[in-house]
């Protein structure tokens, strides 16, 4: 992260290592955010809800509020935390309510990162099982103490059930009868926790909480924030990464009714007006001359040139097992094949927007903020305050796959200049446009694969060598030290190095490129191409032997049953080995990510019309990701994945010419829509095993299984993406 | 300037320039913020609200181009089919970040109201304009069939 903030910050906020950890909290000094009572934006001492722990609110009325640590951005973690509260509670589901919990990573860290709080891969139910069941033990322990005590009844006599507690004399209460007493009894050590085999929520169909919200458009959202005297900033960033403002011209900007003010701030010249569109429009009237000399001013043309020459040349090895080169020279025969990934955006619904408020002492911000603790710690650096002194609200996001967990906090960061730098007490909201999203960065970097395997009779493999090319996502971001080893980004190479076939001589080589194009992690990130590459080639190996691809697949895993049985329950779902119906085509992909294992079985069908050839018509998904949850939910994550996955890999791509962004908006960014969407069934193997992630793992099959079904269809085998760079091809 | 727009069943007065997309004028301007911002160039009907009950994005429609036509939005958006469609949403747990929804919910309203038994057909072309990066499409579809039963009764 310190070199995305040495580009874009002024020298006097940056930030060595110690400092960031020690502002979190995790070098032994941290500071302390807020009390315990702070975390209670309802709470009220005397009469309020009681606060039981730091996860569960219980009121009078009766309700339960569950704080979450993890921002929802639409995969259902919300929902999630507050059924692992409510299943060990014994609460009534419609008792439930969930809040996002402030930023305080003393209290709602995320246990697999250490000292920050933050969501992502799909680590949220992950790292929150034990934790969240855990605080709705405790506060049930509580709840029927107090009951014991003001019943004078032992406690073990109590029971707990659909949120109301009883004895066998007749008596009875609800949670809000005794949250205030509940409230004071001593917080019990280790509550003891269910046995799975009574989960009456965790499992079962638990309804969303945010849907009813979610169907009336209720303002739930960083861009519905509304302050008194509000005003709204765009801003006009540099045209190529890195570029600065040489001089501009502002006088039009502010004869635009509506304009207040125009100001320069690191990140470029800010639009200051009393709404959205004057500001839009004041950016527009602008001009500004910008200095290219600091600037990426190549283009992709050029970037693949370079990772074409490269490929060519010995990389750092990340993976040597037997002697792959000499194995695959002495084999009968080999396959090799060059796959190019393009850069990727994001583009989640909701383009970003947050707003601050800063009195010169104390500062607020509103956002669908998904690194709370990286937020927090730049604004306090931008703003010259102290953390405590800072208070972020988190708020439902329109999506993120990836892009609001930004280890530089460019956006937040972007805001605290703005207020810092005009020095005015009025709330600000900054408001991206979809075009600055877009040109914005941050992308999935572009990744160049060469592989070549040897095989013999029969289709045996004998070597395999794998060379990969493309830029580090996490290098200089607070993540290096878990990450980067050697060199080597763990996410560059993740799904190759970890590949579950058994393949006796393996050789991968990785080349790190630079480039200013900053890069960020995407639903699934390396697994985005790995997959795409071990899947696709699988496939072929087996076609080549004249095998079929599942089977094909389970011999080379003589000891992955996790692998075996989601390829196999896929397979079964999907009928493999039967007929399929006339003008359809089958094929078949299986990756695990995130510690979820997910297999899936395409049906295409060919149209050449398209502008990719095919259309996918139904996958169907199996997944393994530990103990289930919300099934419905997971399905919906299956299908969302997919669809993620897919739409890009049949159209989409990000390019550059001589430093410049080529695309701008959903008209050349085109979206997957409707009429790509197959239709997705998904099968939850069942388990119980600790849950996994779920957000991300869909992503990596769609791609490769989809593109296997059109070798199958065609022989044609997609190694340049997107899909529609070859048109419709032999379709 | 000022105009009076006819919106949700009231007059309401806002002052703005004239070519203020109604999308922001009825966000920023009369704080009704159920129509969302996906693009600004109709390309992802997440500001979809109605003209005369026409589904129609309030990002590129400025509100001089309005000539008394009645402005419906999610957030005054009632009557049978949209109660079948908000009632199907729920039950099949369609949205997941839920942003474009208010978008996706006035489409399928006005094609349920229009087509109480939509095909396959039908949906692709009432619906294709309405982008969801989340994917909820697959949901969406069998959501709008279902609404199609609860509307039939
Ligand atoms: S915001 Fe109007 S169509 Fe996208
Ligand atoms: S639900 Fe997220 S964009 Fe549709």
């Amino acid at each position: 992260m310190f070199q995305g903030l040495t580009k874009r910050l002024p020298p006097e906020v940056k930030p060595t290592r110690r400092q960031f950890l020690v502002a979190m909290g995790g070098a032994g000094a941290g500071l302390v955010i807020g009390s315990r009572l702070d975390a209670i934006k309802v709470a009220d001492a005397a009469t309020g809800p009681a606060m039981i722990n730091p996860f569960v609110i219980i009121a009078p009325d009766n309700s339960v509020t569950v704080l979450s640590k993890h921002l929802d951005k639409g995969q259902g973690a919300a929902t999630g935390l507050t059924t692992l509260v409510a299943e060990e509670l014994d609460a009534d589901w419609d008792q439930m309510k969930v809040e996002f919990a402030p930023s305080n990573p003393q209290l709602y860290n995320n246990l697999h990162w250490g000292p920050y709080q933050g969501t992502g891969g799909s680590s949220a139910i992950a790292n929150s099982f034990m934790q969240y069941r855990e605080a709705g033990a405790t506060a049930k322990a509580m709840l029927v103490a107090a009951a014991a005590q003001a019943w004078g009844v032992p406690a073990a006599e109590i029971s707990v059930a659909k949120g109301v507690l009883s004895h066998a004399s007749g008596k009875r209460a609800s949670f809000g009868d005794l949250a205030d007493a509940a409230s004071k009894i001593a917080v019990p050590e280790k509550p003891s926790l269910k046995d799975p085999k009574d989960f009456t929520l965790i499992g079962k169909h638990v309804p969303r909480l945010d849907i009813p919200d979610k169907t009336v458009g209720a303002p739930i959202y960083a861009l519905d924030t509304k302050r008194e005297n509000m005003l709204v900033a765009t801003i006009a960033r540099p045209p190529r990464f890195g570029a600065t403002v040489k001089s501009f011209d502002d006088k039009e900007a502010r004869a635009v009714n509506g304009v207040v003010d125009v100001i320069q701030i690191p990140a470029g010249i800010a639009v200051l007006a009393t709404s959205t569109w004057p500001a839009i429009k004041g950016r527009d009237a602008l001009s500004v001359d910008w200095n290219f000399s600091t600037s990426e001013n190549r283009g992709s043309d050029e970037l693949w040139t370079e990772y074409r020459a490269l490929a060519e040349t010995p990389g750092q090895v990340f993976r040597d097992e037997g002697d792959a080169d000499g194995s695959i020279s002495r084999s009968s025969d080999y396959i090799e094949r060059v796959f190019e990934f393009p850069f990727l955006a994001h583009a989640p619904m909701e383009p970003h927007d947050v707003t601050i408020e800063f009195d010169g002492k104390t500062a607020e911000i509103w956002t669908g903020s998904q690194l709370q603790s990286v937020d927090h710690y730049v604004a306090s650096q931008i703003l010259g305050i102290e953390m405590p002194n800072i208070q972020i609200h988190t708020l439902w996001a329109g999506g993120s796959f990836g892009r609001r967990a930004i280890y530089d906090s460019h956006i937040v960061g972007e805001a605290a200049q703005i207020a810092k730098i005009s020095g005015r007490k009025e709330p600000i909201k900054v408001q991206w446009t979809r075009e600055d999203d877009v040109r914005g960065g941050y992308y999935r970097p572009m990744y160049l694969h060469k592989v070549r395997v040897g095989f013999n009779e029969g289709g045996e493999i004998a070597g395999w060598h794998h060379r990969i090319v493309g830029q580090s996502i996490i290098t200089g971001t607070p993540f290096e030290q878990a990450l980067v080893h050697d060199g080597i980004d763990h996410t560059s190479v993740e799904g190759v190095l970890d590949s579950p076939y058994e393949i006796p001589n393996f050789r991968g080589e990785l080349h790190t490129v630079k480039s200013g194009i900053p890069g960020l992690w995407w639903r699934s990130v390396g697994h985005t191409h790995t997959a795409y590459v071990m899947e696709t080639m699988m496939d072929e190996l087996a076609a080549a032997a004249g095998r079929d691809p599942v089977e094909f697949r389970l011999a080379y895993m003589k000891d992955k049953p996790r692998h075996a049985g989601v390829l196999k329950l896929a397979a079964e779902k999907a009928g493999w080995g039967t007929p399929v119906a006339e003008g359809r085509f089958r094929g078949v992909a299986l990756h695990k990510s995130f510690n979820s294992y997910v297999a899936q079985v395409a049906e295409i069908s060919l149209d050449p019309d398209s502008d990719h050839g095919f259309k996918a018509e139904r996958i169907i998904c199996a997944v393994d990701c530990g103990i289930p949850v919300n099934p419905d939910n997971i399905a919906a994550q299956m299908e969302g994945g997919i669809g993620y996955g897919l739409g890009h890999a049949i159209r989409n791509e990000i390019t550059l010419t001589e430093g410049e962004v080529d695309q701008s908006n959903f008209h050349d960014y085109e979206p997957m829509r409707i009429t790509d969407m197959p239709v997705v069934e998904t099968h939850i193997v069942p388990s119980a095993e600790a849950p996994t992630g779920v957000g991300e793992p869909g992503t990596p099959p769609a791609a490769p299984a989809v593109a296997n079904a059109l070798a199958a269809a065609t022989g044609n085998r997609r190694t340049i993406l997107p899909f529609a760079k070859e048109g419709a091809g032999d379709a | 300037m000022s105009f009076n727009l006819k919106i949700n069943g009231e007059t309401r007065r806002v002052d703005a320039d004239g070519d203020t997309p109604l999308l922001w004028a009825l966000r920023d301007e009369l704080g009704l913020t159920g129509t969302k911002f996906g693009c600004g160039v109709a390309s992802c009907g997440a500001c979809t609200v109605y003209l005369d009950g026409l589904p129609t994005r309030s990002c590129v429609t400025p509100i001089d181009s309005i000539d008394g036509e009645e402005i419906t939005t999610i957030d005054g958006l009632s009557g049978k089919a949209s109660a079948a469609i908000r009632q199907a949403w729920t039950e099949m747990q369609v949205p997941q970040c839920g942003y474009c929804q208010s978008g996706q919910i006035m489409a399928a309203s006005a094609l349920l109201a229009e087509t109480p038994k939509p095909t396959d057909e039908d949906i692709d072309g009432a619906m294709e304009g309405n982008v969801c990066r989340c994917a909820t499409y697959h949901r969406i579809r069998a959501a709008i069939h279902r609404a199609a039963e609860i509307q039939e009764g």
